[in-house]
């Protein structure tokens, strides 16, 4: 299912040609309505006219985290408060918050964005749609209901948190869409069987719209599970928008790029060089149609690569994988890099793992140690110590072989490790550099 | 032969090596008036296993998992032995020489007159019942357990 299908289908070349044509607009619109940008291009003696093939893109200067934070909080914003009607912001964390504005044609470009999302994960105006995503300066709730709206869905603004109650509203109302973290899908569900209900038979979820944080294929088998629904993935960043940069079609095979407003491109995080076709690498992303903002080669630190082979949903637009984490979320343990990612995927193919975990890192003296900590349950527990160690060992083995490093795993209680509403907190990194 | 009755229902749970979780299935167990008939505690650095006999098993078995805790149920074999030098050493030489692999035993003192009561988890609990009861060994069936 479409919503713009005729931008979503668009040959390539029609679209090459849009992409550049947007992009020297958009170059000489940041040159006049934002200093910070004026400055960087002239000192790279960037105009309009230096760009002539996508691959031009590469001569602009790259955008980070901290040229938002050294502008806090408007400082990069092209357009005057007047025309402004929507503020959001990062939660600001780990430094400063990141502060974006949008136009009401901003808006507009954002809605349709989630509505082509969403209708290729296969919402329709029939269907009742429960957000379960916090609503608030974080752009996932509001992201996804303007985009809803659009395509006609009944929307549940839940919000996140109380999640008997999300199950209550689920289950009385008849949600057939959720859409929240892939982490408090899991929990929700959880949750549901505690309150003795079936899923299969008691709710009529049959859609997950999941984004926010990295998942792996086997959190994606588990949800689809726990819930019996399809899960489908989403991807999108408050700097570049917020979510609606990419989504699943039903294929379930990379996320589609709406590539008429974003030109993405993968890099080696460490030379900053392209990285090679179809390798591993930080995306990159140039807005090419925003108005308030308009953000030129940023560097997301998300890792992942680009799928540019045809899909069969007749889309045309390049593919990106799952991002397997971020930049930042990778551990160097022992000089070995680590994405919490890759534990997820060796404790998932292990049968009757409890989905929850929590990856906690110190140092011993100048090692690094790094332990995991699973729930037991049932399945892992045996009533022989020789067995409980065969199982154990064998999960380190695995870990070993896929990681290259040695871990310890512990099996804690069950419930022992935090539930999350939002964005799960895998790691716990307690060195100190 | 009915080896049934011979195989004494053990409950085994799972406990973090963590503050007040011992004491924590004794309360589930003493709120479910049950009454803990012999057990042991095999611990690591970060987790143990108890293991129980108790006179309600079912019960136990279902107030512990309500109370959230993991638990199995298995069987293990109930053997009386003098209570005198020697006497589990009898014992030990009948299952040595009848090539019995043990997986872990406990001992239950002071249950019967002159007699202590040894508990064995072996990997085969059919062929050592059988084994050991062609070779005099005195079983105790679970009745014991929960009708005492």
């Amino acid at each position: 299912m479409f919503f713009e299908k005729e931008l979503e289908t668009m040959d390539r070349k029609s679209l090459e040609n849009l992409q550049v044509e947007r992009l020297k607009e958009k170059i000489e619109y940041a040159y006049n309505n934002v200093e910070f940008y004026r400055k960087k291009f002239q000192e790279s003696g960037i105009t309009k006219e230096s760009i002539n093939s996508i691959e031009d893109i590469r001569k602009l200067p790259f955008t980070t985290k901290n040229d938002f934070r050294d502008n806090y909080p408007f400082g990069l914003l092209a357009k005057p408060m007047k025309e402004i009607i929507r503020i959001h912001s990062s939660s600001g964390t780990t430094g400063k918050p990141t502060v974006v504005a949008y136009t009401k044609n901003d808006i507009e470009t954002w809605s349709r964005l989630v509505a082509r999302i969403a209708k290729a994960a296969g919402v329709t105006d029939e269907d009742i749609v429960q957000i379960a995503f916090g609503y608030g300066l974080f752009t996932g709730g509001f992201g996804l209901h303007y985009g809803l709206e659009k395509v006609g869905a009944a929307i549940i603004p839940a919000s996140s948190g109380n999640t008997k109650r999300q199950v209550m509203i689920m289950k009385d109302y008849g949600a057939t869409v959720l859409v929240c973290t892939p982490s408090y899908a899991l929990y929700i569900g959880e949750v549901a069987r505690q309150m003795n209900l079936n899923p299969q038979e008691d709710l009529k979820l049959r859609i997950g719209m999941f984004g926010a944080e990295p998942w792996s294929e086997q959190m994606r088998k588990k949800i689809e599970e726990s819930l019996a629904i399809k899960a489908y993935d989403n991807y999108g960043l408050s700097e570049i928008i917020g979510p609606g940069v990419a989504g699943e079609c039903v294929e379930q095979n990379g996320m589609h790029i709406a590539e008429d407003h974003f030109i993405v491109e993968i890099i080696n995080p460490d030379t900053l060089e392209p990285a090679k076709e179809g390798e591993y690498g930080e995306l990159v992303v140039t807005t090419l149609t925003k108005e308030a903002l308009p953000v030129f080669r940023y560097r997301t630190r998300d890792i992942t690569r680009l799928i540019k082979t045809p899909c069969s949903c007749g889309r045309t637009s390049y593919r990106m994988e799952k991002p397997i984490g971020r930049t930042d979320d990778m551990l160097i343990i022992r000089g070995v890099n680590v994405f919490p990612s890759q534990i997820e995927e060796v404790l998932f193919n292990i049968e009757g793992i409890s989905p929850h975990y929590q990856i906690i890192v110190d140092r011993m003296g100048a090692l690094d140690t790094m332990t995991i900590m699973v729930e037991a349950n049932a399945n892992l527990f045996f009533d022989e110590m020789k067995k409980q160690k065969q199982l154990l060992d064998k999960i380190n083995a695995e870990l070993k072989t896929t990681l290259g490093i040695d871990v310890e795993v512990k099996l804690v209680e069950p419930n022992s490790i935090q539930r999350s509403e939002g964005k799960a907190k895998r790691i716990i990194d307690k060195r100190k550099f | 032969m009915d080896l049934q009755k011979y195989k004494i229902t053990q409950i085994s749970v799972f406990i973090e090596n963590k503050k007040g979780r011992f004491y924590n299935t004794t309360k589930v167990l003493k709120e479910a008036g049950v009454n803990i008939r012999a057990m042991s505690l095999a611990d690591t650095m970060d987790f143990g296993i108890l293991r129980f006999v108790v006179d309600k098993p079912d019960v136990a078995f279902e107030s512990l998992v309500e109370a959230n805790f993991i638990v199995k149920k298995n069987y293990v074999i109930a053997t009386a032995v003098k209570d005198e030098s020697g006497g589990l050493c009898e014992l030990l030489e009948t299952i040595n020489n009848l090539n019995l692999n043990i997986e872990y035993m406990y001992t239950f003192v002071n249950a019967l007159q002159n007699k202590a009561v040894m508990l064995f988890k072996f990997e085969d609990i059919d062929e050592a019942i059988e084994k050991l009861l062609q070779n005099d060994a005195e079983l105790l069936e679970e009745k014991f357990f929960t009708e005492y």
